[in-house]
């Protein structure tokens, strides 16, 4: 899950790190009031969980709070690539003598973590790396020893950083650690004309998994701006909306991706992503069901099942107490293989629901329910 | 012979007395597991009876070992144990800890990967289904009776994906199928697979399962050009993933422009493997290949 910039700065400023004063709101009113204790003059910022905001008009200056006012109006409620902008920060300026860019980031193929660190922060750090790779200073950190002072000091000696932001890197090390975060970064952080180190803009993203030790920040609304992804979370259903026309539902994550791909090879578009898991029960699949069904862009199901640790005629039994709670309004497509798939397929033979047919392959089942999305 | 587990292999299940170690340790047993005891702290000294077998309950793995010679811990622990479990199994000096615990966060997984690495423990997962080398030994939650024994390896992201190949290619069978795990962290990747599937006299030929995220894919197929003289048949899952979402696997994740199926299908062609576009496309590419070998098979 990734943080707002108001909770990034708030964890930043709890583990030490200096932030420049600001306040939250979602009321133009209060923004004003904001405005005036800070002194006036303020940076309003969008807080929206997506990169791009400045060129998107979400970072703007205001000069008084009159001004900060009517900037927050014209602000909230705004989109910025499809997030909706529910809050704006409000931040006191601060005159920038020179900008970096430092990060902690999870590097997959080396199973730990890295420091990024550049002297040309401020800008795409994306870019930089990408034209002049010779910016960015990369330095793996040993899990077992973290980010010492001695350490700090390599990576901000490595990326050309002033001495002093070594601090600001054993402090970003514990952000990660304690807050169990698979990315801090801190873009930019400055040297203010006054000789100070600040964080001016910071993302967090946090380990779901970790959700059970770290309960602070609640669960991830922002994720699920889409309707029927809200009604799959509450459900309990791992659930993605794709824009196509052929709902899939499966079990494990790689089936499913797989039948998302197979429905595109075959011309039509995969509706979303659904993974009922091992083990689904009758419940799962019902659930699974209404939520596809109520997709409007649904124009046909596909329900692509190998039985491994799950058995089919499970599967199939849920079909069908699913048929009892939903009203299947769109041709259902059924391919079910492994264990006990033919008592699975005479289970679905036994309903004999005029909308249910079977495919005996993945590759078939995916163009028969292709075929039926184009000619519904 | 197989990669990593056969059947002199001794194994042990932390967390065996709970629902899923119980219901899994029955199956592995059925499978021809050698499972040589339980570990769990609280039940030390008893015993779990399996239909004909008898297990005993060890208080740690080190006793584990001391009493049975055991080499393999399958790990069925809560994601907030898993930690504690794998750094025990490794502090023992067990060579192979199997980590099916879905959900175990990151950090722990870093720190337990990079502790076992430097003791010698070789880890599997975490998030994932396990190996079985059929009709030796099955150590996880793959089911046991999908696919005969055979000269195929696979090596594998995605437990549904692992089994759809196995099903598909049941009849030439698999010498050993290893599910590695789709979190972003885990403990053997691909490469490290495909090195001993290489080494494996009884492996002829090796299907590598890949999906979005990271670039261990990419990894991989510059591996197999330096190091790898079997032919390897490769699949991606993943080509209509928007950019940005986590398709059920916590790695599973395509960032900017990384992590792409396309990019990592082109990776492994330009190694000169050949990709499937479904699973049952690239099991027909296995038994073309094979085909191609022995021209005197049937």
């Amino acid at each position: 899950m990734d943080l707002y910039e108001h909770q990034a700065r708030e964890l930043f400023e709890e583990h030490g790190i200096v932030v420049p004063r600001a306040e939250v709101t979602d009321s133009p009113k209060e923004a004003r009031e904001i405005a005036r204790r800070l002194g006036g003059r303020v940076v309003v910022k969008a807080q929206v969980k997506t990169g791009g905001r400045g060129k998107a008009g979400g970072v703007k200056q205001a000069a008084d709070p009159a001004a900060a006012e009517l900037t927050a109006r014209q602000m909230l409620g705004m989109r910025i690539k499809g997030h909706r902008v529910g809050k704006v920060m409000l931040a006191q300026p601060v005159d920038i003598e020179s900008e970096f860019y430092v990060s902690y980031v999870l590097d997959r193929a080396a199973g730990g973590f890295l420091a990024i660190a550049s002297a040309e922060g401020g800008t795409e750090i994306e870019e930089v790396a990408a034209t002049r790779p010779e910016a960015v200073a990369r330095v793996p950190v040993d899990p077992a020893v973290g980010v010492t002072s001695a350490k700090a000091q390599e990576i901000a000696a490595a990326a050309g950083l002033p001495p002093q932001t070594a601090d600001v890197l054993v402090r970003l090390w514990q952000v990660l650690v304690r807050e169990d975060a698979l990315l801090v970064e801190v873009n930019p952080l400055v040297r203010s004309t006054k000789g100070r180190i600040l964080a001016l803009d910071g993302k967090v993203t946090l380990d779901d998994n970790a959700r059970f030790r770290q309960a602070r920040w609640g669960a991830d609304e922002s994720g699920h701006h889409d309707p029927l992804e809200a009604a799959a979370a509450a459900k309990g259903l791992n659930y993605v909306k794709l824009d196509g026309e052929v709902g899939v539902i499966g079990n494990g994550a790689g089936l499913v991706m797989s039948t998302l791909d197979a429905v595109a090879g075959c011309g039509a578009r995969p509706a979303d992503f659904l993974d009922i898991g091992g083990g689904a029960s009758a419940r799962t699949m019902a659930d699974a069901l209404s939520v596809i069904l109520s997709d409007p862009a649904v124009k046909s199901v596909l329900v692509n099942v190998f039985g491994g640790i799950t058995a089919c005629d499970a599967v199939a039994d849920g079909i069908v107490q699913a048929l009892e709670t939903v009203r299947l309004t769109k041709p259902l497509v059924v391919r079910l293989d492994g264990n006990n798939a033919a008592r699975g397929r005479a289970i679905l033979d036994g309903r004999a629901h005029p909308l249910v047919e079977h495919a005996t392959t993945m590759d078939g089942a995916a163009h028969r329910a292709a075929e039926l999305a184009h000619t519904a | 012979m197989a990669i990593y587990l056969t059947k002199e292999s001794r194994v042990l299940v932390q967390g065996m007395t709970g629902g899923e170690g119980m219901k899994h340790t029955r199956r592995m047993l059925a499978a021809g597991t050698n499972v040589v005891g339980g570990v769990n702290p609280r039940k030390a000294g008893r015993t779990v009876g399996f239909d004909e077998r008898t297990v005993p309950v060890y208080g740690t793995v080190a006793e584990g070992m001391a009493a049975t010679g055991a080499d393999v811990t399958v790990v069925f622990v809560p994601p907030a144990f898993a930690k504690a479990a794998v750094l025990e199994a490794a502090d023992a000096g067990i060579g192979l800890a199997v980590v099916i615990t879905e959900g175990v966060p990151v950090h722990d997984s870093v720190a337990f990967t990079s502790y076992a690495r430097g003791r010698g423990t070789r880890i599997i997962g975490p998030n994932c289904p396990g190996l079985i080398t059929p009709g030796q030994s099955n150590a996880g939650i793959v089911p046991a009776d999908i696919a005969k024994p055979g000269r195929i390896g696979l090596v594998s992201k995605s437990g549904t994906l692992t089994y759809q190949l196995m099903h598909e290619l049941r009849d030439i069978g698999f010498s050993t199928c290893v599910g590695i795990g789709g979190d972003p962290v885990v403990g053997t990747s691909h490469i490290d697979c495909l090195g001993a599937f290489q080494e494996d006299p009884d492996t002829e030929l090796v299907v590598l399962i890949g999906e979005i995220g990271g670039d261990a894919e990419e990894r991989a197929a510059a591996y197999i050009r330096e190091h790898v003289t079997k032919p390897v048949v490769g699949y991606v899952a993943g080509f209509t993933a928007p950019e940005g979402r986590t398709m059920g696997h916590a790695g599973a994740i395509v960032s900017g422009s990384a992590g792409t199926a396309r990019a990592k299908r082109e990776a492994l062609e330009a190694a000169g493997v050949r990709v499937g576009s479904t699973p049952t496309e690239t099991a027909r590419l296995v038994l073309e290949l094979l085909d191609t070998r022995q021209p005197e098979g049937s």
